[in-house]
């Protein structure tokens, strides 16, 4: 059962969604916007974290600023051989998500690759997998916004 | 991008990546804890985690949380056929609305017209539909695609500089 999320884990969260500050005590910094002391506040992310409301903290780059290469797939699978191509898929690295989805093309993933040869290699063999009838590689132009944020009240 | 930002990433600053995508410590001091592991001095590895913000290698410090632990329980990917002229404009006005967390540009393909892409969260699938409804309305597009997820097969985060 979860917990109820109290005023002071809003704001809390709201904070941590927005920016871990980069200094030797980010938790005490956070702990003076707050009003409240550094083991409060460490105390309460840890809880937080237990019960499951991060997903991630830390750490989040620029998949392109790091020399990588990024694509949107698309497939449209023969839904009898789905989970097998859905799992071959996962087995890559660099494929991040993979989601079956409603409509014509019924697989989509992501795929991050430390060069284009490698992604053309991947793409090559997702293609002749048995099940795959067609795909498409979407390759963005310009990222406009990549912020997953969820502002508490 | 640029081929020098690249070519700035050092073989300290790629160890510092491998260490940074890793469980960040929840302690009073993490970064003298992640500065151990890599072998050098907390100031140093500040001073490389705050240059690859600059240089936008990082784009965030910070956490992502479970959408749907907090109540966000719908999600959709919607792919919209928009206007090359009208393009940049649309894609701006989205990424400006809360409810939207990824907006790209992105290829069209063979009987694919789809060139606009966003993420749309919300309390549920029916504030999802008015969401979108009202970008749509807003910037004068109507042809779009709603991708509801049917099955989650893998979420990770990338693990850089593994290979």
């Amino acid at each position: 059962m979860m917990m109820e999320l109290t005023d002071f884990d809003k704001s809390l969260l709201n904070l941590l969604q927005g920016s871990l500050p980069v200094c030797s005590r980010p938790f005490a910094k956070l702990a003076e916007e707050l009003d409240t002391d550094e083991q409060t506040v460490l105390t309460r992310v840890q809880e937080l974290k237990k019960e499951g409301y991060l997903r991630r903290i830390g750490t989040f780059f620029d998949s392109n600023n790091l020399g990588y290469k990024g694509t949107l797939v698309a497939l449209k699978v023969d839904p009898s051989k789905m989970q097998t191509v859905a799992e071959a898929i996962n087995l890559y690295p660099g494929a991040t998500h993979n989601y079956e989805r409603e409509g014509r093309y019924n697989l989509w993933f992501t795929l991050l690759t430390p060069d284009l040869e490698t992604e053309a290699r991947i793409l090559d063999e997702v293609q002749s997998l048995n099940g795959v009838e067609d795909m498409l590689n979407l390759k963005a132009n310009k990222k406009y916004k990549i912020n997953v944020q969820f502002k508490l009240h | 991008m640029n081929a020098e930002s690249i070519t700035e990433l050092t073989d300290l600053d790629k160890r510092i990546v491998r260490v940074l995508q890793g469980e960040f410590p929840l302690v009073a001091e993490p970064y003298k804890t992640l500065a151990e592991q890599v072998g050098v001095s907390e100031e140093t590895f500040l001073e490389r985690v705050k240059a690859m913000q600059q240089t936008k290698k990082i784009r965030k410090m910070g956490a992502v949380l479970c959408h749907r632990e907090v109540g966000f329980k719908a999600n959709v990917l919607v792919a919209w056929e928009v206007p090359e002229d009208r393009l940049d404009e649309i894609a701006r006005h989205m990424a400006a609305s809360p409810s939207v967390t990824h907006c790209y540009d992105r290829n069209t393909a063979h009987n694919w017209p789809y060139n606009l892409y966003t993420m749309v969260h919300g309390h549920s699938r029916e504030e999802c539909e008015q969401v979108v409804k009202k970008l749509g309305e807003e910037c004068q597009v109507s042809k779009h695609v709603m991708l509801y997820s049917k099955h989650e097969w893998k979420k990770t985060a990338m693990k850089y500089f593994c290979e």
